[in-house]
């Protein structure tokens, strides 16, 4: 049985648990419901819940670990002397599942009978073109060594389908019975389901740890292997950028660590003034009126997806850019070479910051206490030196942490910088010129097909690591900072 | 303030208004032109974007179309005359191409339009490289129209296209080799017979991408469905287990190292850059679990893992403005702790909560890094999903991976096609959005 069709079974096997368990228990007192100790649903759910939840959790497990022992076990029948390294291993490994797929298939559409897909030999049967008739394209003929192991990969798969049928049943029933013999009106069923419902938010909440362990495992893991093929100290000190997928790479982090932080710079730049001013003013000067049609319209910038600022960039304003900076441009300055440049990204990303800084710095000018404006105007203050001298040095380090908090969002931005930064790594102080960051290293490394085995995609993990660690720390600075501001008002 | 008047010197009265006072009151003046500027300039911004997509985009919308008879000669489509289908199928594209520029040459001269051209195929660059795949289609589709002259629409060419909506001017053919001025000619005649015309694109909206040197036949409706099925999946996902978590740590959760651990997580997971989490989706879902590459399943898994902060945020805050007092009424009367949450806490906060998670959802939708990484672009999404299961398991591209998808292509024609797809993703934004508010107006409630 698959997957899905013994999920639909086991939800069955539920609702049927739960009107018997709740029928069981009523008959136990005549119908006389308040001699229950719970109301009869918790006596449903009580049987419901210990059927379906360990099953579930079989299943799923199951689900998830069978692949990986099956794979293993088809890979150790290929022989070692066949592959030269793990990638090779993997593109091998995708053959193998690739033919135990169509096999499956080929008994599923009656092209092959089921003795006759397990006795398939590469010497009698031209399985290529066998498995092009059932839809399945093999890049090449298939070696007998990946035909056994995809033969082992079935019968792992097999078996294992049917080993994994019976156990999640098993459970169910065994859960089904237990709880369902245990049901009779002194059994505790509203504390028994209302544990296992917090046991289950628990497991909910829990997912954010098990997200954080994630992020953190694979970069790590995956970091180390990096270092393991590249030393960490040329990573960290060395002055150049460039991969070659042939071998002899330079993979100095420093050229995107110097893009990154010079665009995010430009950005805030642009962000930071208008976005601080704006905030301000709406808090400060403008009517509830102005403010109550002004901000929604600046959250509109915050809401638009980054890769219309990354198009907004590539198409608009790195052409407009080009017009003023370029050669023969409006200033007839002949700084700007191509529409893509630290100073396109800078300006867009600026733009998105904009509402951003807004929104924060509102934030924390309506927290400072109306007296401390009150004293101020009662001494004679004008509204701006009342801002100026009051109030803007009350909130400073909140807006301190503001601005590490876009510093951050600039740092870890992707879209824009991919599409609008270029992709040449260079240590320059001309804003003009192409430069690329750190994310937009990691969208190159990462995709196409490179294998995952060479140091040029793994620096990517390495990369990530990096960007993690650094925006992680200005997070919990930047958090740190506000918390601590906030605690003087309140 | 005997420094003010000391400063002004002598006698002074309120209602001349001395140096200094002029001058603070200059500079509060500058001071509040500043803010209303910063704010003019955001604006201005907002102006400039919207006004770009939308004068960029709209061309998108429509689309030339050149309808044309073609006789379908069945000496060429089916030289054994028996109308077979099997036999059909053996004439390729390359078949009908010659038919389709032929007939466009024999229309052209029935209209009595001059042209430079001697030869049949020349007059190919007009129309689009699917013409000829559309007609056999529809061949394969009724075998009985050969022999017949049948009147098709087909697509122009790109460039055709272009001229027609101003992209493409004759300065710029200058340069082109795939066509030149006297085929420009030739399609002003042909747009002032009526045979060239300008149409609404209902294949942009539904249609399935195309391959680089098409970029007429490219639309977003497959890419559509693909954003569909991940929004789907972050649904299914982030909803309960957001709403779950929520509860726990607003309702139940002692303060404990534990707890405090999950809630340091949870603000920590709302900042890390999304592109981190493509790395987590394809270190995790695609290296170590096997599942399917450019897969929306998992593109939306790891968009649940992104958006789930964002929904615990959102949720948290709407429970705790339930009122204490509606806890304990329903603690009063006899409730559990658990039946005071499920039965009143939460359907007091739903309104909240949903709105939470349409917006979360709009993020969602518009988020592109991750998706990068787990492969969703670099291929053309030209097939619809046959079923749910292929919808969720097969390849496909989402709406914004499409959109840089056509960012990246050289041909300027895609980047008509990249903001028209801007358009669409803004509307569905846009929707969802407008949603979420209309739901906080009509359900909140102020205790």
């Amino acid at each position: 049985m698959s997957a899905s069709w013994l999920l639909i079974v086991l939800i069955a096997i539920s609702v049927a648990g739960y009107f018997l368990g709740r029928s069981r228990v009523m008959a136990s007192v005549q119908g006389n419901s308040r001699q229950l100790h719970s109301l009869p649903n918790y006596y449903g759910l009580n049987v419901v819940m210990t059927t379906l939840v360990p099953a579930l959790v079989l299943l799923i497990a199951w689900v998830l670990i069978q692949p990986m022992v099956a794979q293993n076990h088809a890979a150790s029948m290929i022989p070692d002397d066949t592959y030269a390294d793990q990638g090779a291993l993997n593109l091998l490994m995708s053959d193998v599942r690739r033919i135990a797929d169509g096999l499956d298939l080929a008994v599923k559409s009656g092209n092959m009978t089921v003795e006759q897909a397990k006795d398939i030999q590469t010497g009698t049967t031209d399985i290529r073109s066998r498995l092009g008739e059932v839809g399945v394209a093999l890049g090449s003929d298939v070696d007998p060594a990946v035909l056994t192991a995809a033969q082992a990969y079935r019968g792992v798969t097999n078996t294992g389908r049917w080993l994994m049928t019976v156990a999640v049943l098993a459970l169910a029933a065994a859960g089904f019975a237990w709880s369902y013999l245990r049901t009779s009106k002194d059994l505790r069923a509203r504390n028994l389901v209302e544990h296992g419902v917090l046991a289950l938010l628990v497991g909910a909440a829990s997912i954010a740890i098990l997200t954080t362990l994630g992020i953190v495992l694979s970069l790590i893991f995956n970091t180390i292997e990096f270092f393991k093929l590249y030393p960490a100290l040329d990573f960290f000190t060395s002055l150049t950028w460039s991969p070659s997928f042939g071998g002899g790479s330079q993979l100095g982090i420093l050229p995107l660590l110097w893009g990154t932080l010079y665009i995010s710079l430009i950005a805030l730049l642009v962000a930071v003034p208008i976005g601080l001013f704006a905030a301000i003013y709406l808090s400060e000067y403008a009517s509830s009126k102005v403010r109550s049609i002004v901000k929604p319209l600046l959250e509109v910038l915050a809401g638009i997806p980054t890769i219309v600022y990354g198009l907004f960039a590539l198409l608009t304003v790195g052409p407009l850019l080009v017009e003023i900076f370029g050669a023969g441009g409006f200033l007839g300055l002949g700084w700007m070479k191509g529409g893509t440049a630290v100073m396109t990204a800078g300006i867009v990303m600026g733009v998105m910051l904009i509402p951003f800084v807004s929104s924060l710095s509102d934030d924390i000018i309506n927290a400072v206490p109306q007296s401390m404006r009150d004293g101020s105007y009662g001494l004679g203050a004008t509204q701006s030196e009342t801002i100026r001298q009051v109030i803007l040095p009350a909130a400073l380090p909140g807006i301190v942490g503001a601005i590490l908090l876009a510093a951050s969002r600039a740092i870890g931005e992707t879209m824009i910088v991919v599409l609008g930064a270029g992709a040449a790594a260079k240590l320059s102080l001309n804003p003009f010129e192409a430069m690329t960051t750190v994310t937009a290293k990691i969208v190159s490394q990462l995709t196409g097909d490179a294998d995952f085995a060479s140091p040029e995609a793994l620096v990517a993990f390495a990369l990530g690591m990096t960007l993690f660690v650094i925006t992680l720390g200005l997070n919990v600075f930047a958090l740190y900072i506000v918390r601590k501001y906030r605690e003087q008002y309140e | 303030m005997t420094d003010a008047t000391s400063g002004s010197g002598g006698a002074s009265s309120l209602f001349t208004v001395d140096a200094l006072t002029r001058k603070r009151n200059a500079a509060e003046t500058r001071f509040r032109a500043y803010g209303i500027i910063a704010i003019t300039v955001s604006l201005l911004f907002l102006v400039i974007l919207l006004g770009t997509i939308i004068r960029n985009g709209m061309p998108a919308f429509q689309q030339s179309f050149i309808t044309l008879p073609v006789h379908l000669d069945a000496a060429k489509l089916d030289k054994n005359g028996n109308r077979n289908p099997d036999d059909l199928k053996k004439v390729t594209t390359f078949g009908y191409g010659p038919l389709i520029d032929r007939a466009l040459e024999v229309h052209v001269a029935e209209l009595g339009i001059e042209t430079p051209f001697t030869k049949a195929k020349e007059l190919n660059p007009l129309l689009s490289a699917s013409a000829a795949a559309i007609v056999r289609d529809q061949v394969l589709a009724s075998p009985d129209l050969i022999g017949k002259t049948v009147e098709f629409r087909i697509l122009a060419s790109s460039r055709v296209d272009g001229y027609l909506k101003g992209r493409v001017t004759r300065d710029s053919v200058a340069r082109d080799k795939s066509i030149n001025a006297e085929h420009l000619d030739l399609a002003d005649a042909l747009r002032k017979e009526g045979v060239l015309t300008k149409g609404f694109n209902w294949d942009f909206i539904t249609g399935a991408d195309a391959s680089e040197s098409r970029p007429e036949q490219a639309g977003i409706g497959v890419s559509m469905l693909g954003s569909f099925f991940m929004m789907l999946v972050v649904l299914i996902f982030s909803l309960p287990i957001g709403v779950a978590a929520s509860i726990y740590l607003e309702e139940f959760a002692a303060k404990n190292r534990f707890n405090d651990l999950i809630e340091v997580n949870i603000s920590n997971l709302a900042a890390v850059p999304s592109i981190v989490f493509g790395i987590l989706g394809l270190a995790v879902f695609i290296q170590f679990a096997h599942l399917p590459q450019s897969a929306p399943l998992v593109g939306g898994l790891v968009l649940t893992l992104m958006t789930l902060p964002t929904i615990i945020i959102s949720t948290r805050a709407s429970l705790k403005s339930v009122p204490p007092s509606i806890r304990d009424a329903a603690l009063g009367v006899g409730a559990s702790k658990m039946q005071s949450v499920f039965h009143h806490v939460l359907p007091l906060a739903m309104p909240g909560i949903l709105t939470g998670t349409i917006i979360g959802l709009a993020q969602a939708l518009g988020e592109t890094a991750p998706l990068l990484l787990i492969g969703m672009v670099g291929y053309i999404a030209s097939n619809y999903p046959n079923g749910i299961a292929e919808g969720f398991l097969n390849p496909n591209s989402a709406m914004p991976a499409q959109i840089y998808e056509w960012a990246k292509r050289a041909d300027p024609a895609y980047y008509e096609r990249a903001w028209g797809g801007i358009i669409i993703l803004l509307l569905f934004l846009m929707t969802m959005n407008i949603i979420a508010i209309i739901l906080r107006r009509k359900f909140e409630r102020r205790w």
